[in-house]
């Protein structure tokens, strides 16, 4: 039994952990968010490229770093922690996972160096309307290279200059590659729940694309997209979990109230244990999760949507907990609190929420007739 | 990252299934070993099964081999209780003795009391109960009133111990008594072994909520105790008790819950229909079901991360308290739910397993420090929270309140 990362791989992670606490402090987080016209830090968006972390999972071949997925994961367990306001996740875990998963060799060759660079910034396009994605209602058409619809709340496409797009080819769903700088193409930003991952509304009126996989196979690659970054995704919401349970751990210990540490209450003492239990079983079950992305195991749907969902619980816990803990200085622009409230709900909306994670989760465990 | 035995572990793991399978039957697929009552026949099968297994070498793995262990490491012993599980055994009785008193006596028992107990102890020969408990002293421990007062050589036990486990079919207990109610509360105790056969041991079992007996009151009216059975020095009862019970949070924690798991509740919900259709497709049984499996699988991948830590011989870190805080409400949820499902049958208790879930597992949430208990050490110990505030400190034991006249 070896469930734990090598040390190489802790090295690795302590590296990043050191980087971003140099380089992403909160503040800069919320420099992001409050910005106007800042969409992303951009200085850390290339200092995290200089270390080769958007190709972290990229092969050699392609321009990528090669280190492998249970290196991906700590990155974005430090990326989570750090709660970096660059469009990480959508480029790394989604566009670039796309490609990897349906682009041919010549695009491979074409498109991957340029996102293991960092030049470009890629998000994934899905949703037209409110709830669910559903294969049968995709509006947006990929007719002869051109693409035709809008793309509502696209996660990170504010920051974006790439899109890989969902839509309904004549042979069935498809996706293709989009130029979000090119002909065609216009982009409304939306006001964010978390400003510092502003996302955007996206209209295309014939604007060149190319298709991505085969034609018609367009919803079963994106599906192996969206539980690849699931597990990708549930390391980054653990570790904003586990620093919110820190901060909150750390406010608590310092804040008197009738002569003592309101950490001395056991109403909050016993909240913060059951917030702890959380963090814990979201580390575990997205221990797990890395395992199955890194081996391509069978297991790999139930292991992602496992990880998803117990690390979607927690953070959300954490950071109800981490507002109402701090009492009213908790509900301030001022604190820190709501950066990781508003992360927290983002990141579970950015791939759908928990109560769609747990749906197919059953769906994983009841799949082939047998429970 | 794997979950691969290393070839050591291999080759223990081989050797064990080797001598299981020469003496017991493998469970068939479905089927698990029944939670029998601890009546004679069953405690008579018990022992015959640990004599086997002592007689060869597969009884108390991580005990010296001078006790009657077999010396071996912590994750030896994990990968025997794995493939054990996997057989029709009788159940495992043994587990107060041999996981928490027996290395009580080790760490602080006299060379004589190992040589007299320990090999009796692993073998099953002698079965051994813990009576700390009592009407007024559960959680906290140190509250506890039985006296001993020494008489001559030996010393006199009077008072009464609650909840003690499988008393009626005990050979000794490990008892916590105070012997000095004028010190502070947590000096003023000693720590002895107590034949359970002594004239003025009287044992009345308690019935349940599920209509078991597996727990009892024990008196005590004048019980002598020679001086030659006191566990550690006068005073240092406390610190004894520690011992032991950090064993059980060790031996505990590794426990899975037991009775009826998720994979039953999704069998039963793929027979049971809502409103025509199989309760299985129910998008709010679906959550449940997703939410109980969630959380028992970081359970069981916390067990892999602490068996990771003790396979390279590591101390666990501290996420391997949280096994019991959430696998007994767990359980009781999952019974509660899945009786739910069952809408009007499920009050018949012939319905399913889960009605018994749902009367047996409020007892695993108070057995072996309550939810509330755990909350405490998770929040103290591991988070580094003030402790709770006291009342009990610095006056005598005599002077505290205890809520009785
Ligand atoms: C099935 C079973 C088997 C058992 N076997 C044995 C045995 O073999 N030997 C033995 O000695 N004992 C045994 N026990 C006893 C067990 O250890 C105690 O029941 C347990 O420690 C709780 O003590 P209590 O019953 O006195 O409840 P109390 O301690 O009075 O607790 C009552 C309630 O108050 C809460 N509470 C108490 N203190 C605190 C606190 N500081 N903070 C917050 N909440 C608190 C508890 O969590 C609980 O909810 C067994 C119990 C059960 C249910």
């Amino acid at each position: 039994m070896n469930f734990d990362f090598s040390d190489e791989q802790k090295l690795l992670q302590k590296t990043a952990r050191d980087f971003l606490q140099e380089h992403s402090p909160l503040a800069v987080c919320r420099r992001v968010l409050e910005s106007d016209d800042e969409l992303y830090a951009e200085d850390l968006w290339s200092g995290a490229a200089e270390m080769g972390w958007q190709g972290a999972a990229i092969p050699e071949e392609f321009g990528g770093a090669g280190f492998g997925y249970l290196e991906l994961v700590l990155i974005a367990e430090e990326m989570g922690r750090a709660l970096a306001p660059i469009p990480f996740g959508s480029s790394v875990y989604l566009a670039t996972e796309a490609i990897l998963a349906a682009g041919g060799d010549e695009q491979k060759k074409r498109c991957l160096p340029e996102l293991a660079s960092g030049r470009w910034i890629g998000a994934l396009a899905l949703a037209e309307r409110p709830g669910r994605p559903d294969p049968a209602r995709i509006e947006t058409r990929l007719e002869g290279g051109r693409l035709t619809g809008t793309k509502r709340a696209v996660p990170d496409a504010a920051a974006a200059n790439r899109a890989v797009v969902l839509a309904a080819a004549p042979e069935g769903p498809a996706l293709a590659l989009v130029d979000l700088d090119g002909e065609g193409v216009s982009r409304e930003v939306l006001a964010s729940l978390d400003p510092s991952r502003p996302g955007a509304t996206l209209r295309f009126d014939a604007a060149p694309a190319e298709p991505l996989g085969p034609a018609g196979g367009g919803w079963e690659i994106l599906e192996r997209v969206l539980r690849r970054a699931a597990v990708l995704q549930a390391f980054e919401q653990l570790g904003g979990a586990a620093r919110a349970l820190e901060i909150t751990r750390d406010f608590t210990l310092g804040r008197y109230a009738f002569g003592r540490p309101i950490a001395s209450f056991q109403a909050l003492k016993h909240r913060l244990a059951d917030v702890y239990v959380a963090v814990e079983l979201a580390r575990s079950n997205c221990f797990y999760g890395a395992w199955a992305l890194e081996q391509e195991a069978p297991e790999l749907g139930e292991a992602a949507c496992s990880a998803r969902v117990s690390a979607t619980d927690a953070f959300e816990l954490a950071t109800t907990e981490m507002i109402q803990m701090h009492g009213g200085v908790g509900y301030t622009w001022e604190y820190d609190c709501h950066l990781f409230y508003r992360r927290a709900k983002w990141l579970a909306a950015s791939l759908g929420g928990a109560a769609d994670w747990r749906d197919r989760l059953v769906g994983e465990l009841t799949a082939g007739g047998g429970a | 990252m794997d979950f691969n035995d290393t070839s050591e572990e291999a080759a223990f793991r081989a050797e064990a299934r080797a001598f299981l399978e020469a003496h017991v039957a493998p469970l068939e697929p479905g089927q698990r070993a029944s939670f029998e009552t601890e009546d004679p026949q069953t405690v008579e099968a018990a022992q015959h099964w640990q004599a086997l297994k002592k007689d060869n070498g597969w009884a108390c793995l991580t005990w010296p081999v001078e006790y009657g262990g077999r010396g071996a490491r912590p994750i030896e012993s994990v990968i025997w209780n794995q493939e054990e599980a996997r057989f029709r055994v009788p159940p495992n009785i043994f587990g107060i003795g041999i996981g928490m008193l027996g290395p009580t006596l080790m760490a602080h028992g006299t060379p004589e009391q190992r040589e007299r107990y320990l090999q009796k102890m692993a073998r099953g020969d002698e079965i051994w109960c813990q009576l700390f408990s009592e009407p007024g002293a559960g959680s906290d421990l140190a509250g506890l009133q039985t006296s001993a007062v020494r008489d001559g050589g030996d010393w006199r036990i009077n008072g009464q111990k609650i909840w003690t486990s499988g008393a009626h079919f005990c050979r000794w207990g490990m008892i916590v008594t105070r012997t000095d109610p004028t010190a502070e509360k947590h000096d003023g105790l000693t720590y002895f072994i107590v034949d359970m056969k002594a004239p003025g041991v009287e044992i009345r079992p308690i019935r349940q909520i599920n209509g078991g007996a597996n727990f009892n009151q024990v008196f005590f009216s004048d019980v002598r105790v020679p001086d030659a059975n006191r566990v550690d020095a006068v005073g240092n009862g406390w610190r004894v008790s520690m011992t032991t019970l950090l064993n059980e949070r060790a031996s505990v924690g590794g426990a899975g819950g037991g009775g009826l798991g998720v994979r039953d509740l999704i069998r039963l919900a793929g027979q049971l229909e809502i409103d025509g259709r199989p309760a299985l497709e129910d998008s709010h049984v679906r959550q449940r079901i997703a939410d109980f499996y969630v959380r028992l699988r970081g359970v069981q991948h916390t067990g892999n991360r602490t068996l990771t830590a003790l396979s390279r011989g590591q101390t666990p870190g501290p996420e391997a308290s949280i096994s019991k805080l959430v696998t007994a409400p767990l359980a009781q949820q999952l019974a509660s739910f899945a009786i739910e499902l069952q809408s009007l049958a499920g009050g018949e208790m012939a319905a399913s397993g889960f009605q018994d879930g749902y009367l047996g597992s409020p007892g695993m949430r108070i057995a072996a420090g309550t939810d509330e208990i755990l909350r405490n050490i998770l929040a103290e110990r591991v988070l580094g929270l003030p402790r709770e505030p006291r009342m009990d400190k610095g006056i005598p034991f005599k002077d505290i309140p205890t809520g009785t006249a």
